[in-house]
C-alpha cells in the first residue's frame, strides 16, 4: 500500500481560519475535508430582539472584507418585511456603494492573493518584484474602490452610513465628481487586468457545476432579482429555504448548504458571469471575446479573468450612476415599524448572501437567518479538491499542496463570514 | 494622497476587538497627550492596502502594532523597518490575508517604503474576541508607550534639523 501525506498547517492568503485534509490511499482519493475552526459567531442569535434600525450596523460587523454585503442584504431584507421599497436615486446609490465593494475585494483577490499561485510566487511582495507595475495598478484600483466605499459608506471598512429605507446623508454632486478621473483611469486599468490575468498558465479542469446567481431583468445583478440556475432553478428569493437546506458537518463549524435533491451548487462571479453574461454591457463582452472568455465557463480557475471581468463592469456602472447622479431630496425614505417577514438575497463579491428576518411589531428582530456565499460554495470546493487531487495524484507533494491551495483560493474564500482561518493536510497512503 | 505628508506620523495598528490585538491602538492612544499638539496619529485595522496608502509623503513613520511570534507575552520590539525585513509571520493577527508585514515588505520591494520607518510591538498573549488587555500585555503597556513616545521624539527631532 503506498501512503502519502502532505500537510500544510495553515493556509495563507485566505480570510479566516480552516484546514484542509485530504485522505488518499492506493492513489485514490478517500476524503476530502475542508475543516473550518473559526470559532462560531451567534449573529443569528445575537440580533434577536435589537431594533430593525440596529441591523445593518451590527451585521456589517461580520466580515472587513464584504460589509457592504451585509447591509445591503440585511436593509432588502428588512425592507421587505415593512413593506418600504427604495428605488430612484437611492437605489442607485446602493448600487454604487456595491461597485465599491466589488472593486476593493476583487482587485485584492486578484493581484494580491490569488496572481501569485499563477505565476508561481510564494506571494504577491516576490511577485511585485517582478511585476512592480501589475501590484502598483492593482494598489491604485483598490484604492479607488475604497474612496467608493469611503464617500458613500462614510468609511471605508465597516460602513456607518447605510440604513434601512436608504442612507443617513446622500453624497452632494461635488463629491460624486471628484471621483469621475479616478473611474477614467480605472476603466482603462481594469481593461488591462483582464487582459494580464487571461494570459496566466491555466490548469486543464472543468467540472459539471450547478450555477446559481441572481437574475435581474435588465441589469447585472447586485442586489435584486430571481434566483436562477444553469438547470433549471427560477424562484422568488423569499422561497429561498424550501430549495436549499445548510446541513451540520462535524468538521466544519460552517454550515453546509446544498441544494434539495441536487447537493452542492457554485455561487461566485463564475455564476453571476454564466447565468447573465447577456446583462453585461457591449463594452466588457467585447473585451470578453477578446480574450475568448465568452460563457460557459467551465474551470474555475479561470475564474480569476472573471473577477477582473466583473472588476471593468463596477467600474463603468459607478461611472454611469455618477454622471447622471442628481442629489436626492432626502437620503432616505420614511419607515414606519411592524410585524413582519421579509427576505434578502443580494451579490457579495463571493457569491449569493441570502438574509431573513422576523421582526414584532414594535420593528424589533424576532429572529435572523444568514447564509453567506462560502458556506454555499464549501461542498463544491471540497468536489473540487477530489477531482483536481485525483487528475493531478503524480504530482509531487509540494507541487499537489501548492495547487490544492490555488483551487480553494478560485472561491476566494471568506471563512470569517461563513462561521458563523486555513491548514491543509494531504495525508497519502 | 497627500504627496507632502506630516514629517512623523504615529500609526496604531490593530482590532479594539480581538483582545490583545487592540495593545497597538490603545498605546498611540495613551502617547498622544504625551506628545506635541501637531502630531498626526492615525489607527488602523492594519489592511494593507490602507496601510500603504496612508504613509505615503510622510518622512518618518512609527507603527504600532501586538506581535504573535510565540514569544513571552509582554516582550517589546523595535524593528527598523526600513533596513530590515520584518520577521515573517510576526504579526499574523493582522485583521485580513494581507497585512501589516506585507505591506511594509510589498513597499520595500516597489520602492515606496517612507525613509524612516521604525515598527514598535508588544507580544500578546491572547486573540480571541473581546475586549481587555490580558494582564502580561497590560503591565507592559506603560513602558511601551514610553518607548513609543521616546521613537516619536526623537524622529521629530532629526527631522527638524
Amino acid at each position: 500500500m503506498s501512503t502519502r501525506t502532505i500537510k500544510v498547517d495553515y493556509l495563507a492568503r485566505v480570510e479566516g481560519e480552516g484546514a484542509l485534509h485530504i485522505k488518499i490511499r492506493n492513489d485514490k482519493v478517500q476524503d476530502v475535508k475542508l475543516k473550518i475552526f473559526e470559532p462560531p459567531r451567534f449573529f443569528e442569535a445575537f440580533l434577536r430582539g435589537r431594533d430593525f434600525s440596529e441591523v445593518p450596523d451590527i451585521t456589517a460587523r461580520i466580515c472587513g472584507i464584504c460589509p457592504v454585503a451585509y447591509q445591503m442584504s440585511s436593509v432588502h431584507a428588512i425592507e421587505k418585511a415593512l413593506g418600504v421599497t427604495v428605488d430612484g436615486t437611492l437605489r442607485e446609490l446602493r448600487r454604487l456603494l456595491y461597485c465599491g465593494e466589488w472593486i476593493e475585494s476583487h482587485v485584492l483577490h486578484v493581484y494580491m492573493l490569488h496572481a501569485p499561485d499563477f505565476l508561481g510566487y510564494q506571494d504577491a511582495i516576490r511577485m511585485a518584484a517582478d511585476h512592480p507595475e501589475a501590484v502598483k495598478t492593482a494598489l491604485r484600483l483598490k484604492k479607488i474602490g475604497n474612496a467608493l466605499v469611503t464617500m458613500l459608506g462614510g468609511r471605508e471598512i465597516h460602513p456607518i452610513n447605510v440604513r434601512v429605507g436608504g442612507f443617513y446623508r446622500a453624497p452632494t454632486r461635488a463629491e460624486m465628481n471628484a471621483l469621475v478621473d479616478d473611474l477614467e483611469w480605472a476603466r482603462e486599468a481594469a481593461c488591462e487586468m483582464v487582459r494580464f490575468t487571461a494570459g496566466l498558465p491555466f490548469p486543464d479542469f472543468e467540472q459539471d457545476y450547478e450555477f446559481v446567481a441572481l437574475r435581474h431583468p435588465d441589469e447585472y445583478p447586485y442586489s435584486e432579482g430571481r434566483l436562477v440556475s444553469n438547470r433549471g432553478l427560477d424562484i422568488d428569493i423569499a422561497d429561498y429555504e424550501k430549495h436549499f437546506t445548510e446541513v451540520h458537518v462535524s468538521h466544519s463549524t460552517a454550515l453546509h448548504s446544498v441544494l434539495n435533491d441536487r447537493g452542492s451548487y457554485f455561487v461566485g462571479p463564475m455564476a453571476r458571469y454564466n447565468l447573465n453574461y447577456d446583462r453585461l454591457p457591449p463594452s466588457v463582452q467585447e473585451i470578453a471575446r477578446e480574450v475568448g472568455l465568452e460563457p460557459p465557463v467551465l474551470n474555475p480557475f479561470k475564474s480569476i479573468i472573471v473577477r477582473s471581468l466583473e472588476t471593468l463592469y463596477a467600474v463603468e456602472e459607478a461611472l454611469r450612476i455618477i454622471r447622471a447622479y442628481k442629489r436626492p431630496p432626502q437620503p432616505a425614505v420614511e419607515i414606519k415599524p411592524r410585524a413582519g417577514v421579509g427576505q434578502g438575497c443580494t451579490e457579495a463579491p463571493r457569491g449569493i448572501l441570502f438574509h431573513r428576518y422576523s421582526l414584532a411589531e414594535d420593528g424589533s428582530v424576532l429572529t435572523a437567518k444568514i447564509v453567506p456565499p462560502t458556506s454555499q460554495n464549501q461542498k463544491t470546493m471540497e468536489n473540487d479538491l477530489r477531482f483536481f487531487v485525483e487528475q493531478a495524484i503524480d504530482l509531487p507533494k509540494e507541487r499537489l499542496t501548492w495547487q490544492c491551495e490555488q483551487a480553494i483560493r478560485n472561491y476566494d474564500p471568506c471563512i470569517s463570514c461563513s462561521v458563523h482561518f486555513l491548514k491543509l493536510e494531504i495525508d497519502r497512503e | 494622497m497627500n504627496e507632502s505628508g506630516p514629517p512623523v506620523l504615529l500609526i496604531g495598528v490593530g482590532n479594539a476587538f480581538r483582545s490583545d490585538d487592540a495593545a497597538g491602538l490603545l498605546a498611540v492612544r495613551a502617547a498622544r497627550p504625551l506628545l506635541p499638539p501637531g502630531l498626526t496619529v492615525l489607527e488602523q485595522s492594519g489592511e494593507g492596502a490602507s496601510l500603504l496608502d496612508c504613509w505615503q509623503g510622510a518622512a518618518a513613520v512609527v507603527l504600532v502594532d501586538a506581535v504573535s511570534s510565540g514569544a513571552l507575552p509582554g516582550t517589546l520590539y523595535r524593528i527598523e523597518a526600513h533596513s530590515q525585513p520584518v520577521p515573517a509571520g510576526f504579526f499574523r493577527y493582522s485583521t485580513h490575508a494581507f497585512g501589516l508585514a506585507e505591506s511594509v515588505e510589498l513597499a520595500r520591494v516597489l520602492g515606496c517604503l517612507p525613509p524612516r520607518l521604525v515598527i514598535h510591538g508588544v507580544e500578546g498573549a491572547s486573540f480571541v474576541m473581546g475586549q481587555g488587555l490580558s494582564p502580561a500585555v497590560a503591565q507592559a503597556l506603560p513602558q511601551f508607550v514610553q518607548r513609543i513616545c521616546a521613537e516619536v521624539l526623537a524622529l521629530q527631532c532629526e527631522e527638524r534639523a
